[in-house]
């Protein structure tokens, strides 16, 4: 929520898994930060301007600590090439309308809420920022869920949107729940726990399940593995393009 | 009121413990709940309150400004209400 | 919005005969005028001349739609931003833009109208907002410009209006300068940055600068001689200064600051006058002006398409949220309906 470095005085980690751990999940909040700052100005009503942005620097504060425990969050964030970056597909699906972007949320900030609480309550390196990042993550939920119910039970308009928008990303949901080394996590509990509060959120909006597969079907893997969708490539090349074209510049 | 349109909303914003919450604006939501976030992600994105409240505009009643005079000047001539009215000799103490 | 509500302006007439009326309407001025004059606030149920209430709806609202306007140039620049730290200043501060549009539309329907109606009149060019949003930001340092020159003119017109006539106009605008500040600073420290940074990176600094310079100059408004406004609302201390001296205070401040960054500003008529105390400086192209009031800057269109955009394709949201609010609440629309 603040403006001020919250990277100074970070140590690098050491062990080569928490490290591309802290990755993984820095790209994460990297990645939705910058779709949701596509938002600035076009939102459907000014609270919600604030609301969105709030979010998107709680997001990049993330980044910004987890890139910082992997190396130069900078040199990360703008000198990697597409295929180098870690983040899950799901963050990097365009905006689309405001239904796309609120199952967006509600699926990544449910995700998010229940990684970041266990890892608070674990003793990796990364307990200290989780145990920070669950309180922002929390509200993020808040948000989506709250919003989920309002597209879901508004008008007829908003719940055929948000329906189609829950089943177009539930394909990209199966992914968040891969195992990642060095968090000694319990990925099948966290993704049962996930189930369940989806399925509350949503059924609560009067809207279904989505039925479908959780996970593509291309079996080398996903973003996790470096393996993105074409949107992604774009959002890089919108992302990198100044840093790029000044090597060296410090800004 | 169009079918989009959002009610007005007053904010009241305590800024630490121990003080009252004080009028700090207003906002448009749909209902109570997302007025309070609304507020929330508003009112206090520089650490400026603890706690909220909203209150929809319409429900405020106020003081007219054309009954000012009957409602506050007659307090005006009670200074027998306020301590500094009363003379007490120096040195007394505690009081 | 119900007649009674809490903040809202009164300026309706009792009923009565009209000798009656007359007595009361000149004691409503006289009242009106002794509390201008000791300087004190008027407030939104205080009674008020009609000719006030809209000067000061056309002066919060064109405020307000500047501050939601003013997000798409520098909206247009957090996507790209070169650094990390630098796209979060960004977001912050398009954030702060929506936050202060939203409080000075507070602010300006106490006065008795409606967000709706103002937002109506800007989509449909009935209502204006800053020149200075129409013309484009090209490069990163277009957003290191717009925070120290354009803020910083901003910030010159902003402060007096925090002892403004008008109450909740004068509150939105202490909570308004406090957030800016802020916004000034960073625009010149990104400046500054690429000023002391490579070559390509000062010429992208000094370019910027070269291009703002002149529209800040204008965001004051015209010369005195010929502004409308500015003799009734200095009368009704809704202004404190006239254009042309906040102009003058600006440049004052502005032309230390550059050198300081090691930039040159594109005027070579600016110099000190030791008689006046002041700078002076060359003719601003008051055509140049007009035009772009008038609707052919740049970006006018760009500008005022994208935001009806942007609120159409809300619509079904805004729908949703008040349909849904129908339903479980009962609380929304009826009560104001």
């Amino acid at each position: 929520m603040t403006t001020t470095d919250t990277t100074a005085g970070t140590a690098t980690a050491t062990d080569p898994a928490l490290t591309s751990a802290a990755l993984a999940l820095g790209d994460d909040a990297l990645v939705l930060a910058q779709r949701l700052g596509e938002w600035a100005g076009n939102a459907p009503v000014l609270e919600e301007e604030v609301a969105l942005a709030n979010i998107a620097l709680d997001l990049l504060g993330q980044a910004r600590v987890l890139l910082s425990l992997a190396g130069d969050e900078d040199e990360l964030a703008f000198l990697r090439e597409e295929r180098a970056f870690r983040n899950v597909q799901l963050v990097e699906q365009p905006n689309g309308d405001f239904a796309h972007t609120i199952a967006r949320q509600l699926y990544f900030s449910t995700y998010q809420r229940l990684l970041y609480a266990a890892l608070a309550a674990g003793d990796t390196p990364l307990a200290g920022l989780a145990a920070k990042a669950v309180k922002e993550v929390a509200y993020h939920q808040d948000h989506a869920e709250h919003w989920t119910l309002r597209l879901g039970d508004g008008t007829e308009e908003s719940h055929r949107r948000m329906r189609t928008a829950c089943e177009a990303l539930w394909r990209y949901t199966g992914e968040l729940f891969q195992p990642l080394d060095g968090l000694g996590l319990d990925t099948t509990a966290l993704e049962a726990a996930w189930l369940d509060s989806v399925t509350a959120v949503l059924t609560r909006a009067g809207l279904p399940v989505p039925s479908g597969s959780r996970t593509g079907a291309w079996r080398a893997g996903a973003g996790r593995q470096g393996l993105h969708t074409e949107h992604f490539g774009r959002l890089l090349a919108e992302m990198q393009h100044l840093h790029r074209s000044h090597p060296g510049a410090t800004w | 009121m169009s079918s989009d349109t959002w009610p007005l909303w007053e904010v009241f914003v305590r800024s630490r413990r121990g003080l009252s919450h004080t009028h700090a604006g207003s906002l448009h939501a749909p209902d109570a709940e997302m007025a309070l976030r609304n507020a929330r992600d508003l009112y206090t994105r520089r650490m400026e309150g603890v706690s909220l409240w909203v209150v929809p505009s319409a429900s405020i009643t106020a003081s007219s400004p054309d009954e000012k005079d009957p409602f506050f000047e007659p307090a005006a001539d009670k200074p027998y209400r306020h301590p500094t009215f009363y003379e007490i000799p120096e040195g007394v103490k505690h009081l | 919005m119900t007649a009674g509500t809490a903040g809202t302006a009164v300026t309706a007439e009792a009923p009565g005969t009209h000798a009656a009326d007359a007595a009361a309407q000149a004691a409503r001025e006289a009242v009106f005028d002794a509390a201008v004059a000791a300087d004190e606030r008027i407030e939104p149920r205080d009674w008020m001349p009609e000719a006030y209430r809209a000067s000061l709806v056309r002066q919060i609202a064109q405020h307000a739609h500047s501050e939601i306007i003013g997000m798409q140039p520098e909206a247009n620049w957090i996507t790209r931003a070169p650094s990390l730290r630098r796209k979060a200043i960004l977001m912050a501060k398009v954030q702060d833009e929506a936050g202060h549009g939203l409080y000075l539309y507070s602010a300006a329907e106490t006065l008795g109208v409606s967000r709706d109606e103002l937002l109506d009149k800007l989509h449909t060019g009935r209502q204006k907002y800053s020149s200075i949003f129409n013309y484009p930001t090209l490069t990163w340092a277009d957003v290191g410009a717009i925070g120290w020159l354009v803020d910083g003119a901003a910030i010159t017109n902003q402060v007096p209006l925090c002892r403004c006539s008008y109450g909740p106009y004068a509150r939105a605008m202490v909570r308004v300068c406090k957030e800016e500040s802020f916004h000034q600073r960073q625009g010149y420290e990104a400046l500054l940055a690429l000023s002391r940074g490579t070559e390509a990176q000062h010429a992208m600094a000094q370019d910027a600068v070269d291009r703002w310079w002149w529209p800040s100059l204008m965001m004051f408004g015209p010369p005195d001689a010929e502004s409308t406004h500015t003799a009734q609302a200095m009368a009704w201390k809704i202004k404190r200064h006239t254009n042309d001296e906040l102009r003058q205070r600006f440049v004052d401040i502005a032309v230390p600051q550059a050198e300081a960054l090691g930039l040159t500003l594109p005027d070579p008529d600016l110099k000190w006058n030791e008689e006046r105390g002041h700078y002076d400086f060359g003719p601003i192209d008051w055509a140049e002006f007009w035009d772009v009031l008038k609707g052919d800057g740049p970006c006018n269109d760009q500008r005022i398409t994208t935001r009806r955009q942007a609120h159409e394709d809300g619509a079904w949201v805004r729908e949703a949220a008040a349909a849904y609010a129908r339903k479980h609440t009962g609380q929304p629309g009826e009560a104001q309906a």
